[in-house]
């Protein structure tokens, strides 16, 4: 456990050193969110409708955003073969590297939906059910995500296939996300589509962290 | 024990590749037969829909089309797995020779899913649960096969690609479920457009046939997909030589 | 049989269209494939016979140079 805290501070402390990057990742989020009413016309009621389920797929595009860059500087240095030869559970520092990456990417944008659902003219049951919808499931996203960084590591056209990859899987996590705060808006409540969430995020931080070693594994040899 | 050991001597791309020229014929002849006979049952004998007319008899390729996307699946990432676990190049070569079957009969299903929608239900896409879901397993494809060609190195193609495979698989439940779950909550309670109440049994007769055709068809193109696999891949080796002689 | 003439069949009770427009993309894609599979065989075993008579040529130039010599 302490592995995976020792990855997680290391990566974090990285990324302090190159706040840009994860800065743009947050604007990025903030941008696309913005394009849809200009796309659409800024009629209140529409934007009310299309709110959560925009600013799910904003929050996916974002967290894509990203994901290349989780494993490709390790990848270039050798820090990340290092991990892999070293005597500490490499699974466990992958993890570490995944909770960063949640911590850096994720979080902000749960801090910055019901900012920006605001733009939305959401109220604020909806925002709170966004909000937690989002809690729930940027981590999901981070760690499947993850394993398509590592299938993509050091590959030509990396960053648009690993988008292909991806977003698939991402579906259901969109799906009841989003579907959790149409529940809640149509008086149906939250709990069920959250509890999926969490039961998706439970089997994620399960699974995912060794298929994401079996990948980098792969991307290594 | 002998018996056994004996089996896996087809895990070799040499001797499987003779076998699977040998087995390509016959699978394709029965796919020809099951289909003429499917065709037969589904065309000139199967009654007329009370409520679709004769627009109904898409189901006869749509519905052993989407069967197919479906089953390659899995099959596909049965073999990738048992290349990943035993480290069999064969058996990865077999999963990349599905993927490209398995991604037409994908996109078949929709093209005849969206014909069948556009007379019925006066549109040619709707979302319904089971063409949402054929539309996301083609992604799943179209993600298998623009890995495994962005990768050089074969080998390491074969693996990642098989974790892409593998991924997919434990996760098409889940999309599947979901979809269902987002078409409910969406569309209350319309009727589905690959929902129908009865069938009259030489309807289903027809969708078996048909169903099995392909699948006999599935076979033999794969067979014949993997024997090139296998040439392009093992020209290096002194078998190979003896092959073409 | 279910119908009464040629043009009761191909008219599909005005479905034509799309009865026809499924069954035939299916058709093409399936009568397609193999014969795209057939021309790739074809053409790998083509090149690596003519690497093989080139290696084998090259090979029996050498063969004889060394006999002559």
């Amino acid at each position: 456990m302490r592995v995976a805290l020792v990855a997680l501070r290391r990566d974090l402390l990285l990324a302090g050193r190159r706040r840009s990057e994860v800065l743009t990742a947050i604007f990025f989020f903030v941008v696309v969110v913005s394009l849809f009413p200009l796309g659409l016309g800024p009629e209140r009621s529409l934007l009310k409708r299309i709110g959560p389920g925009t600013l799910w797929v904003a929050a996916l595009l974002a967290t894509l955003l990203g994901l290349p860059r989780l494993f490709a500087a390790d990848h270039a240095d050798g820090t990340l073969e290092q991990m892999a030869l070293s005597p500490q559970s490499f699974t466990l520092q992958v993890a570490g590297k995944v909770a960063a990456h949640w911590l850096l990417c994720g979080l902000p944008l749960v801090a910055l939906a019901p900012l920006l659902g605001l733009l939305f003219d959401l109220d604020a049951d909806a925002l709170v059910a966004l909000t937690w919808s989002l809690l729930i499931g940027t981590p999901l996203l981070s760690l499947i995500g993850a394993i398509g960084a590592a299938l993509t590591l050091g590959v030509r056209g990396g960053g648009v296939l690993l988008s292909l990859l991806v977003l698939p899987l991402y579906i259901p996590a969109l799906v009841f996300g989003a579907g959790a705060v149409e529940a809640d808006a149509a008086g149906l409540g939250m709990q069920g589509h959250l509890s999926v969430l969490g039961a998706m995020l439970a089997l994620a931080a399960f699974f995912a962290p060794w298929a994401t070693t079996a990948a980098l594994r792969v991307a290594m040899e | 024990m002998y018996q056994r050991l004996r089996a896996f001597r087809f895990a070799s791309p040499a001797t499987f590749y003779p076998l699977a020229g040998k087995l390509q014929p016959p699978f394709m002849a029965l796919a020809v037969g099951l289909a003429a006979a499917g065709l037969w049952i589904g065309f000139m004998v199967a009654p007329t829909d009370a409520q679709q007319g004769e627009g109904y008899r898409i189901i006869f390729v749509h519905v052993p089309a989407s069967w197919m996307a479906m089953f390659i699946y899995c099959v596909m990432a049965f073999w990738a797995a048992a290349g990943l676990a035993f480290n069999a190049r064969l058996a990865s070569m077999m999963a990349s020779a599905l993927a490209p079957t398995g991604a037409m009969f994908a996109l078949l299903s929709l093209w005849t899913g969206a014909l069948w929608g556009r007379p019925m239900w006066g549109a040619w896409w709707v979302w319904d649960a089971r063409l949402t879901s054929t539309l996301i397993l083609f992604f799943l494809y179209l993600g298998f096969l623009a890995l495994h060609a962005a990768i050089d190195d074969p080998r390491r193609a074969d693996k990642a690609a098989g974790i892409v495979a593998l991924v997919g698989v434990v996760n098409v439940p889940i999309i599947y479920f979901s979809v269902q779950w987002w078409n409910t909550l969406h569309q209350g309670a319309s009727v589905s457009i690959t929902r129908s109440p009865s069938m009259a049994t030489t309807m289903l007769w027809g969708m078996l046939l048909m169903a099995l055709a392909f699948w006999m068809y599935s076979i033999a193109v794969a067979l014949a997909r993997l024997r090139s696999i296998i040439l392009e891949r093992e020209r290096h080796n002194e078998w190979v030589r003896h092959a073409l002689a | 049989m279910h119908w009464h003439s040629v043009e009761e069949f191909v008219a599909m009770g005005g479905y034509a269209l799309y009865v026809w427009g499924a069954v035939g993309a299916c058709a093409v894609a399936m009568i397609a494939e193999p014969l795209l599979l057939r021309r790739r065989h074809r053409r790998i075993v083509r090149s690596l016979r003519q690497r093989r008579a080139a290696a084998g040529s090259v090979q029996a130039t050498a063969v004889t140079a060394e006999v002559a010599r």
